[in-house]
Order: structure tokens, then sequence, then C-alpha cells
């Protein structure tokens, strides 16, 4: 008899740590993106994801709108909106 | 093997952490083929609450102190199945698992030769049991355990130069890295495992609660302290100086003033003086000042 | 192929026909023998393990969790303070259901500080999850690193097994010992497949956090797999009996002239030697003596023991450790095995001896048997000196 003792990676979906969100989300305009993957890189989820320009996304699933991408895009192609707003992703 | 991520959402860290960050971009430089030995800490709670994990790789978590003997045994194992050169031995923790309590053990692990990567996740203090300091907590910082007060600036102690005493042990591979210079740590990592022998880096990341700044804020932090010389990024090979970013310095208050844990030291010259003083150190001990 | 020789060589030759992959131990009186045999071996080729020497037992420990955690099979000894300094890995390990082996090569604790023999190290861990087995003789510490591998690797099982040896008595003694060919350890002894281990082409988590919602059924599943042991260790007995052709029994206890025995002794490890002898002696003259060794300390053979007992009228129990402010650890084992039940014996004596090394001759035995009568006698020392007793400090 062993008890909960190891996880494996693909039975594990994670918690909906988007439900964090109070305040803003990122709004991702998909204007003057030049594809340099800073956002990407710099999630702290690694909940953002995307190849070509002007088409990278969020998991708002996970997203805890640290704002983190908004502030490394180059481009500022990313706004933090209000988490009440009218867009995509909104709960 | 399918395409998988390593180090999957759904964590609890908090918002804007760094350190999951950096661990992040520490995995995914080291690639599929590893295998982490993780200490107790803000990282390994806030991945692997049961039944969740967040890691895409074999990753097991002991106790405190013990990563890098853990480490020495998985690589010792790979070394008996014939395996070792396939698959890359990750050690990682804080600074306090790294620095204060688990300093014997790396000492150990870096002594015998291993082929190991060890990666400090320094974010200057024991952030998981609340924010007391460690050995590597800077001069004059605000800890619970050594908070500002009519009789104290702070910390009293200087920062334990835990690179240095990695590099003294004459390892091929030491660095330090931060993650307001994110693709400078992947290629640190990617650099690292490519060396035969015991490595260890250094990562300074910046922790919004403990540090107390907006959970967007890491990328100016993080940058202010390697621009004012208080977190040097360097280089060492076999124990001898080999490379450091260099900068055009700026005061230390610029880094200090982005910071809550640093707010009792705004009106007070005196310390921000030997703060300065510790930087100026910093950048003539390792060259940093980018000459015009 | 029966040799004359020393208690720790026959270890180390017994563990490398168990050929571990990874070994690590940090060196300590009196298993020092054991790891500088074992370090020999490697370094001539005769055994193909990685030796990895450590700056601490709490690191030797975390070395054979992360070798272990990979699936390979792997060997650590320590003693006394090393034991005690590797405490919170020892539990780690039961914890994670690794099978690793240990010889303890037991050890007086500091203060003060005292390197000679007693009880008192694997007795403080009695509650890590490890199976403890307590050899009277090198031929049994030999015989019982094989079986501890056989139990800890059983899928059944996966617990740490610690197999513990009288420090000096045993671990230097020069004994005649029956050693274990190659061919037929290989035939008792299969290689070890584990349940779980890391791997990248199956990667898994392993020491995860587990909060109130989710730890207490672990530690239920450890106490229900020691249970279950009691029985496997019978089962692993018979399989030894039919490869090496010795017969440990249960391999929970040993009954020595318990049949109409009206005084019993019971107790663990070298100590039992040195009681036979005396049982011999006295039943020769016509006393009714006996003695029931104790050989698995955890799991406890509650119900093994009251069969043993039951009939008898009076037992002493001698301990070679002491629970400081409470009772002797095996005599609170035995007194709990009848507590409630309708037959036991009349009087249950507690004594303690042995300690820091101190003796214990046949001349104590006799002692205690003389000792135990119609009173019972609650807990004592024995062979203790007063006049030592007689310091005095301060003003």
């Amino acid at each position: 008899m062993f008890g909960p003792l190891t996880v494996k990676p693909k039975n594990s979906k994670g918690d909906k740590t988007g439900s964090w969100r109070t305040l803003c989300r990122p709004h991702y305009l998909h204007k003057n993106c030049i594809a340099c993957k800073m956002c990407l890189m710099i999630c702290p989820e690694g909940c953002v994801s995307g190849k070509e320009k002007n088409a990278f996304s969020v998991d708002y699933t996970f997203c805890k709108g640290c704002g983190l991408c908004a502030d490394i895009c180059p481009k500022k192609d990313i706004e933090m909106v209000s988490e009440e707003s009218n867009s995509e992703g909104a709960s | 093997m399918e395409n998988r991520p390593l180090f999957k959402p759904g964590h609890t860290a908090c918002a804007g952490c760094g350190q999951a960050v950096a661990a992040r971009l520490v995995i995914e430089a080291a690639g599929a083929n590893t295998i982490i030995a993780n200490s107790t800490g803000c990282l390994e709670v806030f991945t692997t609450k049961y039944p969740e994990t967040a890691w895409g790789v074999p990753w097991i978590h002991s106790l405190f102190e013990n990563s890098a003997a853990v480490a020495s045994g998985i690589e010792a194992a790979l070394i008996y199945l014939g395996k070792k050169d396939t698959i890359n031995v990750i050690a990682q923790g804080g600074d306090g698992s790294t620095g204060d309590i688990g300093l014997q053990a790396i000492s150990g692990m870096l002594e015998r030769g291993h082929d190991i990567l060890y990666v400090c996740y320094d974010n200057e203090a024991y952030m998981n049991t609340g924010v007391q300091r460690s050995g590597l907590t800077p001069f004059d910082t605000n800890t619970t355990t050594s908070p500002a007060g009519a009789l104290s600036s702070g910390n009293l102690r200087p920062k334990k130069p835990v690179p240095e005493i990695c590099a003294a042990h004459g390892i091929p591979y030491v660095a330090t890295a931060s993650t307001g210079f994110p693709q400078d740590l992947s290629r640190k990592v990617k650099k690292a495992i490519s060396i035969k022998g015991p490595k260890y880096i250094q990562v300074h990341v910046p922790c919004p609660l403990g540090w107390r700044h907006e959970s967007n804020q890491m990328l100016p932090v993080a940058k202010a302290a390697v621009e004012t010389g208080l977190y040097p990024l360097f280089e060492y090979e076999f124990g001898v100086l080999a490379a450091r970013k260099q900068i055009i310095p700026k005061p230390v208050e610029e880094y200090l003033k982005l910071q809550g844990r640093f707010k009792h030291l705004l009106n007070n010259p005196g310390e921000i003086k030997k703060i300065q003083e510790i930087a100026d150190n910093n950048i003539k001990k390792y060259g940093l000042k980018l000459e015009a | 192929m029966k040799e004359f020789i020393e208690g720790s060589h026959a270890i180390a030759e017994v563990v490398k026909s168990c050929q571990p992959g990874v070994i690590s131990a940090y060196p300590i009186t009196p298993q020092t023998h054991i790891v500088e045999d074992l370090a020999q071996m490697v370094s001539s080729g005769e055994l193909k393990s990685q030796f990895v020497n450590v700056e601490s037992e709490h690191s030797a420990a975390s070395v054979v969790l992360g070798g272990s955690a990979c699936g390979v099979r792997v060997y650590t000894a320590t003693s006394s303070q090393g034991l005690f300094l590797m405490q919170e890995v020892v539990f780690n390990i039961a914890g994670m259901r690794l099978p690793v082996v240990m010889t303890c090569a037991n050890r007086a604790i500091s203060a003060p500080i005292n390197i000679w023999n007693d009880q008192q190290d694997s007795i403080s861990l009695r509650d890590a999850g490890w199976i403890q087995i307590y050899a009277e003789d090198n031929q049994e510490a030999v015989d019982f690193h094989l079986i501890a591998y056989r139990l800890a690797e059983d899928k059944r099982v996966m617990l740490p097994v610690m197999v513990c040896m009288d420090g000096f008595i045993l671990t230097h003694g020069m004994e005649t010992v029956d050693m274990p060919e190659q061919d037929k350890v290989n035939k008792f002894l299969p290689a070890y497949k584990p349940l779980y281990k890391l791997d990248t082409a199956d990667p898994i988590s392993m020491g995860l956090l587990a909060d109130p919602d989710y730890y207490m059924e672990t530690r239920f599943a450890l106490q229900e797999t020691m249970r279950e042991s009691i029985g496997y260790l019978s089962e692993i007995s018979k399989e030894f009996n039919n490869v090496f052709g010795r017969d440990y029994k249960d391999l929970l206890v040993e009954e020595y002239q318990l049949k109409d025995a009206e005084k019993v002794i019971v107790a663990m490890g070298s100590v039992c030697g040195t009681i036979k002898e005396v049982v011999d002696e006295q039943r020769a003259k016509g006393k009714k003596v006996g003695l029931l060794r104790i050989i698995s300390y955890r799991p406890f053979p509650y119900a093994r023991v009251y069969e043993a007992l039951k009939d008898v009228p009076k037992v002493a129990v001698l301990d070679k450790s002491v629970s400081l402010g409470a009772y002797a650890p095996i005599a609170v084992e035995i007194k709990s095995a009848f507590f409630g039940k309708k037959k036991g014996p009349k009087v249950i004596s507690s004594f303690v001896g042995g300690l820091g090394g101190r003796d214990i001759t046949m001349e104590t035995i006799h002692e205690v048997f003389r000792r135990l009568g119609a009173k019972e006698v609650n807990f004592d020392f024995v062979d203790l000196k007063p006049e030592l007793l007689k310091e005095e400090y301060g003003e």
C-alpha cells in the first residue's frame, strides 16, 4: 500500500490561476508585433504562446495579470486592461 | 519524444515572481533530457503541491540542505547505468538552501567534481518562510529578522560571496546572471550544460512580495541591480575571472528607491554612502566600468 | 563456503555480491572497515559500483536517496552519531518509499562520547518507517543483508531496511561464516526492478508537498506495509532456506528452550549468544529457563511474542538502550503484547544493561535470572558501579 507518492506531469492539469486576476489582464493589440518573443520568454507562468507576427496570445486560464509581458514588449503592443472590460478572456 | 512544456503554467507562484521566470528559462535552456534535484523553498512549494506538478522533466525534492548531495547520487546512478553522457543533472534551490544550510553539501559536490549544474535562485532572503534574512541578504536590507529600527538600518552584514566561494573550488564554470537579462541567463545555462564537471550559476531573481515592488517591475528592478554595480554579472572559469558585463554605473539610489525593503534608507545619506562603497568596490574588483 | 573472517569484511563481501550501483558512506567507528573494504573492491575492479566519498553522513544518505530514486540498488552504512546526523534523510527515504539498505553498526550515543556497543542508535530511530532486523552473530549479519535487499525491493514493500549488528562485538569479531556463493545470491536476489524512478523517458515528480488533505494516508500506507511485512518476512525466510539451507523460521523471533520454561529473558542482538550459554548451563542443572530473541524489531511482532510467552510465568526483558524519562524500549513492547489479553506472564521485569559497551557477562545473566522473582522489577539497571555516582559538583 502506498498512498499519495509521485505525480506524472501528463496527469497534472495545474491550478486555474487565471482566477487570481482581480485588477487587469493583458490585451494583445496585434498591430505592431515584431515576433521578438520577449513576452513568451518573460511570462512567469509560461502561458504565452505564438510564432508569427501579431499572432501571440495568452492562456487566460492561467494568466495572473502580473503585467510583465506588457512591460517588456518593445513595441508597446500589449496593454493591461481592466479585468472588467469586455475583451477576450473576460471571465 | 513528444513536444511537451518543461515548466507548465498552473503553478502557484506570486504574480510576477522572478524565480518562476528564471526557473522556466533554466529548464528550457537545459532541455528535456534533464533531471532536477530541488531544495525546499518557494520554487519547490509552488510547483509541486500534490496532486499537481509544474515540471515536465524528472524532478525530485528531498530536504532543504541536500539537493547537491541528492544530485550527486543521481549523477552517480546515471554513470553506473551508462546514461550520464546524454542526461543533464541540475541541483537547484534558493539563496538560503544554497549559501547557508546547504553550503556543506555544495562544497562536497564541487570538491568531488560531479558533472552537475547547481543553480541558485538568489532573492536575497528566506522568502518561503516569510522574508527572513539569509547569508546572501545585502547590507542594510529590511527583512523580518533584520528589521530596520531605531538601533539598526537593517541587515548588518555584507552579502556572502557564494559565487567566489564556488570559484575558489577551482571548478570549470561559475557565473552570476539576472532575470533583468533573460537571454544572458539562457546563454549561460546552455554554456554550463555543455561543460563537463561541476558548474554554479547564481541568478538574481526579484521577489515582488519580499522586496516590496509591483508585480510588473521585475525588469527595471533587476536591471538596476546590475547597472549600479550592486549585482555584478561575471563568469569564472577554473577559478579565474573570464568575463563580466560592463556597465555605465548608475548611483545606487536608482536601485534602492524601486523597492520597499530599502525605503528606510532613502533619507539616510550615511547608509546610502556605505552601499555606494559596496557598489564601487564591485566595479573596481571586477572591472565593470565601461570605458568610453 | 566457510571462512574464518572479520565481521566487517564479511559484510563487505556480501554487499559486493548484491552488486549495488551506488555506495556512499561516511567513516565512523566501528563501521569503517566495511566501507574501506568496499572502496578497495571498487578500486580493484572486483565491484562495479559508483563509490561516492561524501563530506558527512547527511550527504551519504542523500546520495543513496538520489541513486535509489533513479532505480539503482544502493548501499550505505553508519553508526551512532552518523545515524543521528542523517536522521531527517532516514525519515525522508522511508517516506519516499525507496528500498535503501543500510548497515547500522550499533554504537552508544554522545554525550558522553563513547565508541562501544549498545543499541541506542538504531532504537532511537524506530519511528522512521525503516524495517529493522537485528543479528545475533556474523552469519546472521551476512544473511540478513541478502534478506534485506530481497525484502526492501519487493514490489509489495518498497521500504528501506536497516540491518543492525552490534559494533565491535560483531563488526570486529572473527567468526566462521558460511559466505554465500555468487550463483546462489543471484538465484535468491533478482535484479532490482523499480516501481517508480527518475527517467527522462517517463518523467515523474517525487517528494511533493502533501497538505493536510493528503499527508495522513501516506503514513497509514507505511504502517500497513509494515504490518504486512510481518508475513513477508516468513515468506522470504522460506525462500532463503531453499537456496542457502539456513532456516530463520519466521525471521521475527527465535525461541530458545522456551518449552516449559518458567523464567525467560527477552533480548536482541549479540548478547543472546551469551544468554544461550547461561540457559544451557542452567538447564543442565534442571532449571527451566529460556530465551526469546527478538529478530525483527520493526515491524514489532506482537502476536508472535504473545504466542511464545503467554504460558511463561516470569519474563525479564534485557534492553541495551533506554528511553530516558520513561521505560526501556523493548520492555514496553513486550508488556503491551499482553495488555488486555487473557493469558500472559505474571511478572515482566525490565532490566537495562550493556550501555556504552559495558560487557554483559554470563554472571550478569545469572544475576538477571536470580532477580527475576515473584516481585516485578519495574525498571532497573544491571552492573551499575555506585562508586561512580558519588561525584560532587558546585560549591
